[in-house]
């Protein structure tokens, strides 16, 4: 990248060198994980970097109490518009697989199952390589096994991944506590790659060298996919405060910027004025009602319809539903027709409204969160994108399509 | 601290059989596509019977009775 970048090189810093050698050359040999460590976490402030946001230190202290745990890696990254664990898998494999051992020791866990997409065949090939690599070398006391899980959107839900991987169906549970009862009934720790790749750094140089970066009170960097309408979709990693401007600048907008989808399919759609506004972080974030989530960015150029995207995006998570829960089952597809129907000439009068009261109906009364994302996504992008839904009214059928939803081949994805 | 109840559906159990919504129609509605809507507020005392009879009537189990801890309110506040 360019001199002038606002992209930082630290979990990236091994590009194109993912083996065992390159990775003890750049970091040096990791830590152990212990007490010490749960505690700097929780100095680091480090959140969970799968969607969530949920802090690592209070995770890792409800499992730490528990005998016989188990730690998971959930690197299924289901979601269509990400693209940043496959790469840190390919590029750094042995930061989160020294991430996963270093947690497996400070919260006492047996064992380290690291679960990949079936359909990310690159990115398990080079997990198996790495695990080999640091069988060889002797890299780590907690055993640790891949799995490659069945693709799918909610098979990336916590408890559904657990559930496969006690040989149910990789369906959403109801009211589970993994840090309780996860997999074979043991407390169970479940993060994202990208935060276990952090843990791998912050156990070597600190909490204080982590806030470096970013702001007082969300300190750290994060890793971003940036696609849309984007001349280079890309992976990057940002120190959170970082102006959102700054940060899809670099990938080739299309100018001017309509509006831009944040968090992931499930995230938050902000229009132009709030992406002018926004900063990367919480509180950056938070007057639009968005969260950096996953880190995905999908950017809707002029030649694009934002409104399309946004019915493009329901009926898809429409057709990921597991099924299980009638508000989501039956929810979300009508909810999805309904903005579709937003998007032709003939919408029927106060039809808003009429969505906005199924979206009510839906949110908060599935087993698991993927209703009330889709809710999210399609409130936000309605709200976002109102010009366009009343000149669909008024003026009928934009005819732009939606931008490019669905990401290059990881290989092709530029870091 | 006193002792409530609270109401609360197993979405993945539950059918839309409706009875919950018949039986205790103070506290549970009806979405659009037949599921209930069930208030988050505590049982108050004099619905007890009716929502014992709505858990013990749902042909799924997925009525279910919460128990949580709740702060009594205080009296006297201003």
């Amino acid at each position: 990248m360019s001199p002038t970048s606002h992209y930082l090189p630290r979990l990236l810093a091994t590009v194109g060198r993912p083996d065992l050698a390159a990775h003890l050359q750049q970091w040096g040999p990791r830590p152990a994980g212990g007490p010490g460590l749960i505690h700097e976490l929780g100095r680091a402030r480090l959140g969970g970097r799968g969607g969530a946001g949920f802090p690592a230190t209070r995770k890792w202290s409800s499992v730490a109490e528990r005998r016989g745990s188990v730690v998971v890696v959930n690197a299924t990254e289901g979601e269509p518009a990400s693209n940043k664990d496959k790469t840190l898998l390919l590029h750094a494999p042995h930061l989160i697989l020294d991430g996963a051992a270093m947690a497996a020791e400070a919260v006492g866990a047996s064992e380290v199952i690291v679960c990949i997409d079936e359909h990310a065949s690159t990115a398990w090939r080079a997990t198996g390589h790495a695990l080999a690599e640091r069988a060889r070398h002797r890299q780590d006391r907690v055993p640790v096994r891949m799995e490659v899980a069945p693709a799918g959107y909610v098979t990336g839900e916590e408890s559904a991944l657990i559930g496969w991987i006690n040989g149910a169906a990789p369906l959403p549970t109801f009211a589970s506590r993994p840090w309780e009862q996860g997999v074979d009934g043991r407390p169970t720790l479940v993060h994202n790659p990208e935060t276990l790749a952090h843990v791998a750094l912050i156990g070597r140089f600190g909490a204080d060298w982590f806030a470096s970066v970013g702001g007082a009170a969300h300190p750290g960097s994060a890793l971003v996919t940036i696609s849309g309408d984007v001349r280079h979709p890309s992976v990057h990693e940002v120190a959170l405060g970082t102006r959102l401007t700054d940060l899809i600048g670099p990938a080739g907008p299309s100018e001017p910027v309509q509006g831009v989808l944040i968090g992931g399919y499930a995230g938050t759609w902000l229009d132009a004025a709030a992406v002018a506004a926004a900063t990367v972080d919480p509180e950056g974030l938070a007057p639009a009602g968005a969260s950096l989530g996953c880190g995905v960015i999908v950017v809707v150029g002029p030649q694009s319809c934002g409104l399309r995207a946004v019915a493009a995006i329901a009926s898809w998570l429409a057709g990921q539903s597991a099924g299980q829960c009638g508000p989501c089952a039956r929810g979300l597809p009508t909810v999805a027709d309904a903005v579709g129907r937003l998007v032709g000439p003939n919408a029927p009068p106060r039809w808003n409204a009429q969505i906005d009261r199924w979206l009510w109906m839906i949110e908060g009364r599935g087993a698991c969160h993927h209703p009330d994302g889709a809710v999210r996504m399609i409130r936000s992008g309605i709200q976002a994108f109102q010009g366009e839904v009343d000149h669909h009214r008024h003026a009928g059928d934009c005819h732009r399509p939606a931008p490019p939803l669905a990401l290059p081949r990881s290989s092709e994805v530029m870091v | 601290m006193t002792r409530t109840r609270r109401l609360l559906v197993d979405p993945i159990r539950c059918d839309a059989h409706g009875l919950c919504a018949e039986l205790l129609p103070e506290m549970v509605q009806l979405d659009d596509w037949g599921y209930p809507i069930v208030s988050d507020q505590a049982v108050p005392a004099h619905l007890l019977g009716h929502a014992r009879r709505a858990v013990a009537a749902c042909p799924t189990l997925a009525l279910l009775f919460a128990e949580a801890e709740v702060a009594q309110p205080a009296r006297s506040r201003r």
